[in-house]
């Protein structure tokens, strides 16, 4: 793995080998791979890289990409911190939810510290939310498991709302290997709120950030 | 009964910028390191590589291949897989109409934009409709590969909108693998960041099924 590392950090610009890698190494540590190449001496913040292949080929667009992974870092914080709160909480009382409430919760954090590793590569400052559950745990078990819901299939259509704005292929990748993992989480939980794991049909729909912000923001302390 | 729709009705008014398959070879090779083997591709693709469309109608082909291979696996076992019922049997009908409107937008789609959409391929699932659980087991597998498949090809689609689209498509496959897994008792996810396939370790993963 470390010389598959190293390979990758010398000329971080092959996307073929990265997407080997995403199949034959195992997702999360090719993620690993792929935060570690955008690192580095390669690490470019400024437009100046335009005629070089620079690891995420995006000279200026770096910002853009940078607010789009901050946004979802500010997500992937707020299902965590939701997660904990509930684990802790004992509201959820039958065992094997309790075991999917871990288990999506262990998937969120390893979303928290890839991309909070992303948003450090490309030059930025993570910036964790302050969040309070107190209202959706007062709800009891009910209000619990629909608002995991609700906050999963949220996440997914986030995810699905920023692809296409994307301008790095290597994180728009990234991206996507995280979305179907939300959209894994909310077929799961829709199914035992008694939900459609399909509510947009056969074709998912997209959220913006102006649609996802002011849902979120109850869950911000 | 779900109603088909496009992912992007806009699709539909796409400009067709001519992209010679010679360009998109080119510049995949360039820019991509040719991430999928164009020359590898199974006759069910071949037939629509032959015509100019671009490298994303390329890519719109190889989902309706999968498209296709899911349709006829859940219209098949829904008739012939004895002792489905309840959940399985539920869900396994919906799939069956979200895979079906999935061929029908990507063929449209493809169409749109001016490029031939491949044929349903003839397709041979052997013995997956012996038993439920042969058949939810070769579901799960279908559902994960198009997972990855999805996201193998995404990175490389050059239209936004027909990355949006296959985001929207890809979205569903994956809620889809959840909800057989769960049937299956298996784990939801396998880890936490879904796995990428090339288009040529997709198409070997289900030569078995297609017969042409």
């Amino acid at each position: 793995m470390t010389g598959a590392l190293q390979e990758l950090a010398e000329d971080p610009g092959d996307r073929k080998r990265f997407l080997r890698m995403m199949g034959g190494a195992g997702a999360a540590s090719a993620l690993a791979i792929f935060i570690a190449a955008c690192g580095g001496d390669d690490e470019e913040s400024s437009s100046a890289s335009s005629g070089s292949s620079t690891t995420m080929k995006s000279g200026g667009s770096t910002k853009g990409d940078l607010a789009i992974v901050q946004y979802a870092l500010t997500l992937e914080h707020i299902e965590t911190d939701f997660y904990n709160a509930v684990i802790d909480s004992g509201v959820v009382k039958d065992q094997a939810l309790a075991e999917t409430a871990k288990m999506i919760r262990d998937n969120e954090q390893e979303h928290v510290d890839a991309l909070t590793a992303t948003v450090k590569k490309l030059g930025g400052t993570p910036k964790p939310p302050k969040t309070n559950f107190d209202a959706v745990l007062e709800g009891g078990e009910k209000m619990v498991l629909e608002t995991a819901a609700t906050v999963e299939n949220l996440g997914a259509a986030a995810y699905l709302g920023q692809a296409g704005r994307i301008k790095s292929k290597e994180i728009l990748a990234a991206a996507l290997s995280i979305h179907t993992i939300e959209a894994r989480h909310a077929a799961a939980l829709n199914t035992v709120v008694g939900k459609t794991i399909v509510p947009d049909g056969a074709f998912a729909k997209p959220a913006s950030m102006a649609e996802v912000l002011p849902k979120i923001k109850p869950f911000l302390a | 009964m779900s109603q088909s729709k496009l992912a992007a009705p806009e699709l539909a008014a796409i400009d067709i910028h001519g992209v010679s398959r010679q360009s998109f070879i080119m510049r995949g090779a360039v820019a991509a390191g040719s991430v999928y083997g164009l020359s590898a591709v199974g006759p069910f693709v071949r037939a629509a590589i032959a015509q100019d469309g671009g490298g994303d109608v390329d890519i719109l082909n190889f989902a309706l291949t999968l498209e296709y291979l899911e349709a006829a696996f859940y219209t098949q076992g829904l008739k012939q897989v004895r002792g489905l019922a309840g959940d399985a049997k539920s869900l396994a009908t919906e799939i069956r109409d979200n895979e079906t409107a999935h061929v029908r937008a990507l063929t449209k789609t493809i169409e749109s934009l001016g490029g031939k959409p491949v044929k349903a391929p003839g397709v041979d699932f052997g013995d997956a409709f012996s038993s439920p659980k042969a058949f939810l087991k070769l579901a799960q597998t279908f559902e994960d590969t198009g997972v990855s498949a999805y996201n193998g090809a995404a990175p490389m689609i050059e239209s936004t909108d027909v990355l949006g689209a296959a985001g929207s498509i890809v979205q569903v496959e994956a809620r889809h693998a959840a909800a057989i897994r769960l049937l299956n008792g298996q784990p939801i996810t396998d880890g936490a960041f879904d796995k990428s396939l090339e288009m040529q370790d997709v198409l070997d993963a289900v030569k078995p099924f297609v017969k042409s």
